[in-house]
């Protein structure tokens, strides 16, 4: 994918990040690491620093490359009281990120090469690299296929309708066909409308004790089957956005071993929250796919463990406190998540230990930068000498209770609000540009 | 007198014992509509609103009724031509009619959970008058006060309905009425049967406590105390939840055939409005087993009980001061 970002060209001063262990695809080290001209210069312990130089406190910390959101919900054009590029940008960085995928549900929907140059112009001057999803369809109607050859050659990888899933066979079936040959992934949020019609929660024990109308788990099941069917007879790679269900993960993990050319991600909130939480009736519990039962929990981790799954991904979705502070059934789903996913996902995997901080890292930094087309702008590491240097320090011992109001984010709907995390982002750079240094915002 | 919830959201905020208060406060409460002039000063100077969000003349005449016995004065707020036309948020509407000084809100809405974000927003007492198909928990009571009265009447007095055998039948799933029944049902002792097609009972009954569910309402007719007869919402059929009206009536409906085969005692509840025909047939709605006039009787005694459960709890005059305070 092109990169938006001009930032890195300026000069910078030499950045020193002191005493850290760093963590790559190729290991886990102790060692500075230097950062000079945008890139990694020197690695090693010890490290002297140059006159002038930025020196960045990593003692206790993991340094990694820096994270990669395949799912972003941005909202700019046309919901900016929500969120800005330039806002969830800068969301991005105080989570770890150097760079996010903006998701295309805008408004206008972003389903032409117009709209795609739009929204990577204001990337231009954000604090992360900000790439762009382009529709399957047309105003993700589920009719018309969106011009795929025009928005590739902008660097366009990854096409959705997210928020919706492709209802019709045959559309979704045409779009894998011509989409084939280009390079690009189709990107499905799996959700028979039909079968998920009316529901505001998932459909068990608590919807049928809260009297809030469900969404069974086989509405996502059931797109995903098909979609399964659909990459088995065209060939071409399919990715699968926020997967939910124990059921879910059994069909990607079978269609994997089958040698599908298909990926999977899944949700710091779905890892970490059940269905309960409703019980509440408090809306910043109201997501889609909506939060699902402890053993599907269990199997979402397992699956992250074992590999069916690829990405941790945040399906940050920002609402202003008018939209959302509504009766359950009314408010509109979505989370924001940019700011506190590494900590869930840290608390939520690595703390129980389902798997170690290596492969947390490979599931929010380089197979999402991978499966994004990042990798040739650097993201996803590994930090080598020469490399540009994109870095996220974390400190797993840190612990502090999250407050929304002193997010980045313009939203606040975040249901992490007022509860203890384990971990903390101290510092994030991006091309060698200090954006984030000891977890507040530079710009 | 136990201590009294501060709002009555659910029957679980109540509990076995603080239903047996309502219903014994509800007693004396009766006793007050045999009066010439049945109006008592208990609630003088305190401000009872109904706020309706969705539209219900019984049960909104029903709490006004029971406010106005207790000399409350009261406000009603519907969304007929209210600032909810012109684009108002629930906390918005909630936090005005608490800044006029009301003490008991009395709300209802098309959503699950609706009063229960009121009761986040204000400093009032919030009774649920039925939050979509969540609770409807004072109609639960106002069954169980019918229950225990039939009880009596048949010189069995007792505070709770122990072993009472209760079919509740039609369509539990989209019902805040089942909900709120089962709960306070079973709380009195009681012992519960779901009967209805799977499309309308709920999808998973984990946790409920409930005897048994199923769809062979003939099996169960010879052994019951209570048939609970749901109202069948037509929609259902839209939906495709059910193939007919004709169909159900056949399965499910409490035709003057089935309700010979009831035991002699058995008493029939509805909670109105009834679909004569449907779910009930025009003979046994208006038998001598129908407690359905009844059941609207008492809902004004078992409201005045509840508002001054709420209003006159030990600790809620300490709630009220401190919630006052700068």
């Amino acid at each position: 994918m092109t990169s938006s970002r001009t930032s890195g060209t300026r000069p910078r001063p030499a950045v020193l990040v002191e005493g850290g262990t760093v963590v790559g695809p190729g290991g886990v080290q102790r060692a500075d690491v230097l950062v000079e001209d945008g890139v990694v210069a020197a690695l090693g312990p010890g490290l002297a620093a140059p006159a002038g130089a930025l020196r960045l406190d990593a003692g206790g910390c993991y340094v990694a490359p820096g994270l990669v959101d395949l799912h972003a919900h941005l909202r700019e054009p046309g919901n900016e009281p929500a969120e800005t590029v330039e806002t969830g940008a800068r969301a991005a960085a105080r989570g770890g990120y150097s760079a996010v995928v903006a998701m295309p549900n805008t408004e206008p929907a972003i389903d032409s090469a117009a709209v795609v140059r739009d929204v990577l112009a204001l990337g231009r001057d954000a604090c992360v690299e900000v790439a762009v999803a382009g529709t399957i369809t047309l105003g993700r109607r589920g009719e018309h296929l969106s011009p795929f050859a025009e928005m590739s050659a902008l660097g366009v990888r990854l096409f959705t309708d997210d928020g919706r899933g492709v209802q019709d066979p045959s559309v979704l079936r045409r779009a894998l066909e011509y989409g084939r040959d280009l390079g690009i992934v189709c990107a499905e949020h799996c959700e028979d409308e039909r079968l998920a019609a009316g529901g505001h929660m998932h459909e068990g024990a608590w919807s049928s004790r809260l009297g809030i109308p469900g969404q069974s788990a086989l509405a996502e099941e059931v797109m995903l089957a098909r979609d399964l069917a659909l990459v088995r007879e065209t060939g071409a790679p399919m990715h699968f956005l926020h997967l939910s269900t124990a059921g879910s993960v059994r069909l990607l993990a079978a269609a994997r071993a089958e040698g599908l050319p298909v990926s999977g991600e899944v949700t710091p909130h779905h890892l970490s929250l059940t269905d309960a939480e409703v019980a509440t009736y408090d809306p910043v519990y109201k997501v889609n796919p909506p939060l699902r039962t402890p053993a599907d929990l269990a199997a979402l981790a397992a699956a992250c463990a074992e590999g069916t799954i690829d990405a941790v991904a945040t399906d940050h979705a920002p609402h202003p406190p008018e939209d959302k502070d509504r009766p359950f059934e009314e408010a509109p789903p979505g989370m924001i998540g940019l700011e506190t996913a590494l900590a869930v996902a840290y608390g939520a995997l690595v703390v129980p230990g389902h798997l170690d901080v290596m492969r947390l890292f490979a599931l929010l930094s380089w197979q999402p930068a991978r499966l994004a087309g990042l990798t040739g702008a650097g993201h996803g590491g590994p930090l080598v000498p020469g490399a540009p240097a994109h870095i996220c320090v974390f400190d797993p011992a840190a612990h502090g209770v999250f407050d929304p109001a002193s997010g980045a984010s313009r939203s606040r709907n975040t249901p992490f609000g007022g509860r203890e995390l384990t971990g903390a982002v101290r510092h994030t750079l991006v091309g060698g540009e200090p954006v984030v240094i000891a977890g507040e915002a530079q710009r | 007198m136990s201590g009294a919830p501060r709002h009555l959201l659910s029957v679980a905020d109540l509990g076995r014992a603080g239903i047996v208060e309502v219903l014994r406060l509800a007693d004396s409460f009766a006793e007050i509509a045999e009066r010439p002039i049945p109006k008592v000063p208990t609630l003088r100077g305190r401000t009872v609103a109904t706020v309706f969000f969705e539209a219900s003349t019984r049960t909104r005449l029903s709490f006004e009724t029971a406010a106005k016995r207790l000399s409350a004065d009261t406000m009603s707020f519907g969304t007929a031509g209210s600032s909810l036309s012109k684009g108002e948020s629930l906390r918005d509407t909630a936090e005005t009619l608490d800044a006029m000084g009301v003490d008991v809100m009395v709300v209802r809405h098309a959503a699950a959970g609706a009063p229960a974000r009121v009761a986040s927003y204000v400093s009032a007492h919030v009774v649920n008058a039925g939050d979509g198909q969540h609770e409807h928990p004072t109609q639960a009571l106002l069954d169980c006060f019918t229950l225990r009265e039939a009880r009596a009447a048949a010189g069995a007095a007792a505070d709770d309905l122990e072993g009472l055998r209760v079919a509740i039948v039609g369509d539990v799933r989209h019902s805040r009425v089942a909900r709120s029944d089962v709960l306070a049902l079973s709380a009195l002792g009681a012992e519960i049967h779901l009967v209805g097609p799977a499309t309308l009972l709920p999808p998973s009954l984990e946790g409920w406590p409930v005897k048994s569910a199923g769809a062979d309402l003939d099996a169960l007719l010879g052994e019951l105390d209570v048939v609970y007869v749901l109202r069948l919402q037509l929609e259902r059929m839209r939906t495709g939840l059910l193939p007919s009206l004709r169909e159900y009536s056949a399965r499910f409906g409490l035709t003057a055939g089935r309700a010979r085969r009831l035991p002699e005692s058995a008493v029939v509840l509805h909670p109105g409005p009834m679909n004569r025909g449907v779910e009930i047939d025009d003979a046994v709605a208006s038998s001598p087993r129908s407690r359905v006039t009844r059941q609207v009787r008492n809902g004004v005694a078992v409201r005045m009980a509840v508002l001054f459960h709420l209003l006159n709890g030990p600790d809620q005059a300490a709630t009220r001061t401190a919630a006052a305070a700068p």
